[in-house]
Parts: structure tokens; C-alpha cells; sequence
């Protein structure tokens, strides 16, 4: 069954979800898939599970949110217009010096047909994810995911600049800061303002088009935990076979 | 002091011991400045490739070490006696090697001086690089120990000291090699492969170093080898050779494993090794010289012309450290984003080492050849004890 279906979506030549026909897209929600026409590399990005979504493979992932409150962040990325307010409210909240970045814009030009692409922007940030390669490999626990919020942190003192977890992170988010001596990251705003109480992070109070939505996952009422359950969106991470479970999820409107 | 009694001492070996100590000057003053100046300013290493040559320097020569611990383990350790007469030599460039190592991750490190308080204070027993750096520790203790026991005639202890350097050696060095096989991040490196490869190829670079630094300081002192080293050196030359098929063979499996089904990330990264920017790397140093020509004249000269045997291993040596640069550096050179249609990102990450990088690279050289040259005068070339 499933070969067929591999050679069924390399069939679609990335015609975009509209031109699924209906009785397939049936069988694939029933399935519990959600096509969404994206391609990426030959890597199939672009089916991804409904609802128990990202996490689906690792049944204790699925739908528990360790975290009170468990920060996320929901990136509509087709909304994106590369402005790059965030990326300048970044950098004044937090401090971050002109080389480094705690998130960026990066542009997609996805095949759509003979010769043709659409131009997507794809903001990117560190996914504070729930398997952390990075906090495995720091040898003195500098780096650490908060117990309490899931933040993925750094304790600048404790830092020694061996750069594992730079190798480590799978999704180029860390940066050593030469003013700290220590490795710098996002981290979701909580010293410049989570922690003084105030809400969101600056990157999504920033954003004009509604980009990114911040929140809290493990709560029902939050917008990230109603995205990311709504049955009817596809929602994807970045790079899953990395197996680090992000807490920073994709979709489109 | 003690180096002035020894036989072995002549103005070549004095005046290449006073070479080393100014290249670990210079090396010393290069890490140094780059402290103060900033990594960020004087070092080649980027967000994307935050690992470079230092960091395949230190692999290279800890490689060195544990590969020179376990050969000769065979002759002191083991009991193996044919293999005895350069056991002395063995463990003390095991401990020089190591502190070279030392040397180099040191100046690559931005706070090394946090390491010694965090690594003690707030240890994370999930990370490999936290048990490498803490076996690496034992090892370069218990190698110690050895050493001076063998110095004082104390074979048994040292053998049991020397067990427990083997013991550290291997945990560690395997450690090494997961702190590279355990980032998923990098496919290239991914797998059990790693921690197991390391060990392998630490032994063929011990078994070149042996013959090679053997050779070379009977050759420099101008003094014959004696028959019983001569007859070590042959079977450490078997045992370089056995070595050296069996890392071929794992090299062959390492590409075939790249290429079939084009894996992503390791595809790349073998078709940057055997057509890209690393071909003349893989294939002049790390298949040819480092590999297939060692392989071939100790094959040839059946393990017995130690002149032949040394020259293929000091130029294995060369190759080996090329290798290591080539596995640290091609293991990142695949963007993260690679396959996700992202406009403007190049094929591969690039880095270039900076010049105060390949002068500490030097000055870990410099501090080999110091404490190598020195162990020669101070025991006497390392003459055989019985
Ligand atoms: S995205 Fe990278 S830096 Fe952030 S938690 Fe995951 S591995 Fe760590
Ligand atoms: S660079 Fe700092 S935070 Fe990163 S692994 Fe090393 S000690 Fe930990």
C-alpha cells in the first residue's frame, strides 16, 4: 500500500493540494494524513499526520504537553512577506549582535510545474525542542531545557565554547557570542520580557502579517493548541527525522 | 636534570628539540592572542562549520594516542614479548600525543578555564563529550603511572596500570567517536559506525607511529637498532598492515553505505569526498598515501625492511591527519537546510583554517616533538629494559 502511495505522490508533480481528487484525499485522511503539495528534496515533508500530527511516530509525544505553560510558537508561513520586523525586534529585545541571529527569514522557491516555482518565506527560530540534541550534548549542562517551561536555555556561566551543541542542533540555531563568552539562542524572549510578565515574544508582537503565534500548547483555549489541532490544517515541523520533536510547528492558511 | 646524562643526546636531536620548543612558543602565542582577540576574529570557524582544524588536530592526535596504547599494549600488557622493546617509547609518545591533543582543543575551546568547574560540578552524564574529556583524564593518568613503573622496573604493576590505561583508552576513544556518531544533525557522521571506526584506525596510527618514531629516533641519534627492535618493529609492522586492511575495508563499506539509495546527507557528503572539493584529500592522502601504499610495501618487504616500513609510515601519518580533517570538516559541510528549495544556499558550507589556527596546529606539533625529543635524551633512548 504504502509504495503505491510513494509512487502515487511522486506522480503529483507538486500540482499543489487543490487538484487531489477528492475520493484520494479521502482515503488519506482516513488514513489520518493531510496532503499539503509541499515537496522538499524528495523528502516527504508534504504528507504529514492529522492531529496527532509531528509526533505520531513516538506514541508518548502525542498530545501531552510536559510543560506548564508549554511554550510554542505556530509559524503561518505563507503569510510571511519578508519584512523582517521580527528580525529587528529580535535584535533590540535581546541584545543580539550584527553577526549573529536568533531567527531569520529564509526563502523558498518550491517547484510548482515545468520551470516554475512560488516564492515562499520561511521564518525560522529555534524549535525548543522536546528531545533537545543540543542539551544531550553539552558536556557541563549549560545549555538545559527549562523543567517548568520547556524554554531551551543557556547558562552563560557554565559555558565552556567547545560548540557541541552548535553541531548538534540540526536546525542551525546557535551562535557563540563573543560579548558573553558564551553560546546565544532564542529563547522565546523569556529574560527580555516572558519573565517580566510580558506577552508575546517580540518577533511575533512585531510581525504585521500574523505569522507567528505564540502560546501555550497544553492549553485547549490557547491559538497554537487550536492550529495545531485542527483537523482540517496541515501542520509540519522542520527536518523530522532528526527525531527532536519541535515545538515549533508550520502551516498554511 | 636528567636529560643531560643520557647517551642520546647530539646537536641534531638537541637542535630540533629547540625547533619544537619555538614552534610551541609561536603556537602558544597564536592561541593566546586569539583568546584575546576573539575565536570569532582569528579562527577560520563559522555557525555553520563550528568545528575546524584545531578540533581534527586534537582528533588526530588523540587518535594517536589511544592507538599507540593499544599496540603496544600488545607486547606490555598482553605479554606478548616480541613486542616489548618498544614499550617504553610507546607510552611515552602515547602521553606526549595526548598532551598535544590537549593542547590544541585547549586553544580551540572559548573557556577552557570553565572546563575543569563545570565539567566536576555540573556533569552531564548523557553527553559523550563529557565522558571523553573524563576518560581521556583517566587514560592520560594511568599512562602516567605506567610509564614510571615501567621506568622502575615494575613490570607487573605497570602491565596493570597499562590494563587500566587500555580500559580508559577505549571507553574513551569510543566516546570520541560518538561524540560525532551521536549527532543526528549530521548524517555522515550518524551511527554506531563512528565509536567503532575510531578504534580501528587508532590502531593502525599507532601501530605507523610506533615504527615510524622508533625508526626515527634510532635514526637521528645515529645509533643502530638492536636486534630485539628490530624484531618489535617487524610485528608491529604486521600488525600495522592487518590494521590498515581492516580500515580499508571499513572505508569501502563507509562509501558504499553513502551511495547506495543516496542517503541524504551522506550522499553529499561521499560525492564531496570522491568528486568535490575533498576528492584530492580522499584520494592522494587518505586512499593512497594513507591507506593503499602503506598496505602494499609493508605487504612488499613482508614486514621486514624497517627503512621502507618507516618512510610509508611517517607519510600514513601525514595522510592520517588529513583524514581526520577531512571526517571532522566533511561531516558539516551539508547545509541544514539542504532539499527544502531554499534560494541563495550554497551547495556545500565552506571553511578555510586561518592562520593562527595552523599556527596552533603547529605549535601542538611543536609540543610533541619537545616532550618526544626530551623523553629520548632524559631515558636514554628509551633502551630496553629487562
Ligand atoms: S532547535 Fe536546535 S537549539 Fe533549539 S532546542 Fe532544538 S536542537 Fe536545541
Ligand atoms: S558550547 Fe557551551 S552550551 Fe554549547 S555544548 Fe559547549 S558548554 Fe554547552
Amino acid at each position: 500500500m504504502f509504495k503505491g502511495f510513494a509512487d502515487w505522490v511522486k506522480s503529483l508533480k507538486n500540482e499543489g493540494v487543490e487538484h487531489i481528487a477528492s475520493e484520494e484525499r479521502r482515503a488519506f485522511l482516513k488514513l489520518g494524513l493531510v496532503i499539503t503539495g509541499v515537496y522538499a528534496g524528495g523528502k516527504l515533508l508534504s504528507v504529514v499526520s492529522r492531529v496527532r500530527e509531528v509526533y505520531a511516530d513516538i506514541p508518548e509525544y502525542v498530545d501531552k504537553y510536559p510543560y506548564k505553560p508549554h511554550y510554542s510558537m505556530v509559524l503561518r508561513t505563507d503569510r510571511c512577506i519578508d519584512c523582517q520586523l521580527c528580525m529587528e525586534a529580535c535584535r533590540k529585545t535581546n541584545h543580539v549582535p550584527p553577526y549573529g541571529w536568533r531567527t531569520r527569514i529564509l526563502e523558498q522557491h518550491l517547484p510548482s510545474g515545468e520551470g516554475q516555482w512560488t516564492r515562499r518565506f520561511m521564518p525560522i527560530l529555534c524549535n525548543h525542542c522536546n528531545e533537545p540534541p543540543c542539551v544531550r550534548a553539552c558536556p557541563t549542562r549549560a545549555t538545559y531545557k527549562d523543567p517548568e517551561t520547556g524554554i531551551v536555555k543557556v547558562n552563560v556561566k557554565k559555558c565552556i565554547g567547545c560548540k557541541t551543541c552548535m553541531a548538534a542542533c540540526p536546525y542551525d540555531m546557535r551562535y557563540f557570542n563573543e560579548e558573553k563568552r558564551a553560546i546565544d539562542k532564542c529563547d522565546f524572549c523569556w529574560e527580555s520580557r516572558l519573565s517580566k510578565g510580558k506577552f508575546p515574544t517580540a518577533c511575533a508582537k512585531a510581525c504585521p502579517a500574523g505569522v507567528r503565534i505564540f502560546g501555550d500548547l497544553a492549553d485547549p483555549n490557547s491559538r497554537v493548541y487550536q492550529l495545531v489541532h485542527d483537523p482540517y490544517r496541515a501542520i509540519w515541523v522542520l527536518r523530522p527525522s532528526m527525531g527532536a520533536r519541535p515545538n515549533v510547528f508550520y502551516t498554511i492558511n | 636534570m636528567v636529560a643531560t646524562q643520557g647517551a642520546v643526546k647530539n646537536s641534531k636531536i638537541v637542535g630540533l628539540f629547540v625547533v619544537s620548543l619555538i614552534l610551541l612558543v609561536i603556537g602558544l602565542g597564536a592561541g593566546i592572542r586569539s583568546f584575546v582577540v576573539g575565536h570569532m576574529e582569528a579562527y577560520g570557524v563559522t555557525r555553520e562549520i563550528p568545528w575546524g582544524v584545531l578540533i581534527s588536530t586534537y582528533v588526530f592526535w588523540v587518535v594517536t594516542s589511544t592507538g599507540l596504547c593499544l599496540t603496544s599494549s600488545i607486547g606490555h600488557v598482553f605479554g606478548y614479548k616480541p613486542m616489548e622493546p618498544v614499550a617504553s617509547r610507546s607510552i611515552f609518545l602515547a602521553i606526549c600525543t595526548i598532551l598535544a591533543g590537549f593542547f590544541a582543543i585547549g586553544m580551540e575551546l572559548e573557556n577552557p578555564w570553565r572546563l575543569p568547574i563545570w565539567n566536576s560540578l555540573s556533569p552531564n552524564l548523557r553527553s559523550n563529550i563529557w565522558w571523553m574529556g573524563t576518560l581521556y583524564g583517566a587514560y592520560l593518568f594511568f599512562m602516567l603511572i605506567e610509564f614510571g613503573l615501567i621506568r622502575l622496573h615494575r613490570h607487573k604493576q605497570a602491565a596493570l596500570a597499562g590494563l587500566l590505561g587500555v580500559i580508559a583508552g577505549v571507553a574513551a576513544h569510543s566516546n570520541l567517536g560518538a561524540v560525532f556518531g551521536l549527532l543526528h544533525a549530521h548524517e555522515f557522521w550518524y551511527g554506531p559506525y563512528m565509536p567503532i571506526y575510531f578504534i580501528a584506525s587508532a590502531m593502525m596510527s599507532g601501530a605507523a607511529a610506533i615504527i615510524f618514531f622508533t625508526w626515527f629516533a634510532y635514526r637521528f641519534s645515529g645509533r643502530e637498532m638492536d636486534e630485539s627492535t628490530v624484531k618489535a618493529l617487524q610485528v608491529t609492522g604486521k600488525v600495522y598492515a592487518l590494521l590498515t586492511a581492516v580500515v580499508i575495508f571499513f572505508t569501502v563499506w563507509k562509501i558504499i553505505a553513502s551511495l547506495a539509495g543516496k542517503p541524504h546527507g551522506k550522499w553529499e557528503t561521499i560525492m564531496a569526498f570522491l568528486k568535490g572539493p575533498f576528492a584530492f584529500n580522499f584520494w592522494v592522502f587518505e586512499v593512497f598515501l594513507g591507506l593503499v601504499l602503506p598496505f602494499l610495501v609493508v605487504v612488499g618487504v613482508r614486514a621486514r625492511d624497517i627503512n621502507a616500513m618507516a618512510l610509508v609510515s611517517g607519510l600514513a601519518l601525514l595522510a592520517i591527519f588529513v583524514m581526520r580533517y577531512d571526517l571532522v570538516i566533511g561531516g558539516q559541510i551539508v547545509p541544514h537546510y539542504a532539499g527544502m528549495h531554499i534560494y541563495g544556499l550554497p551547495e556545500y558550507y565552506h571553511y578555510t583554517p586561518s592562520l593562527s589556527e595552523w599556527l596552533v596546529v603547529l605549535g601542538s606539533l611543536g609540543l610533541f616533538g619537545a616532550l618526544f625529543l626530551w623523553g629520548e635524551m632524559a631515558f636514554d633512548g628509551h633502551k630496553p629494559i629487562h
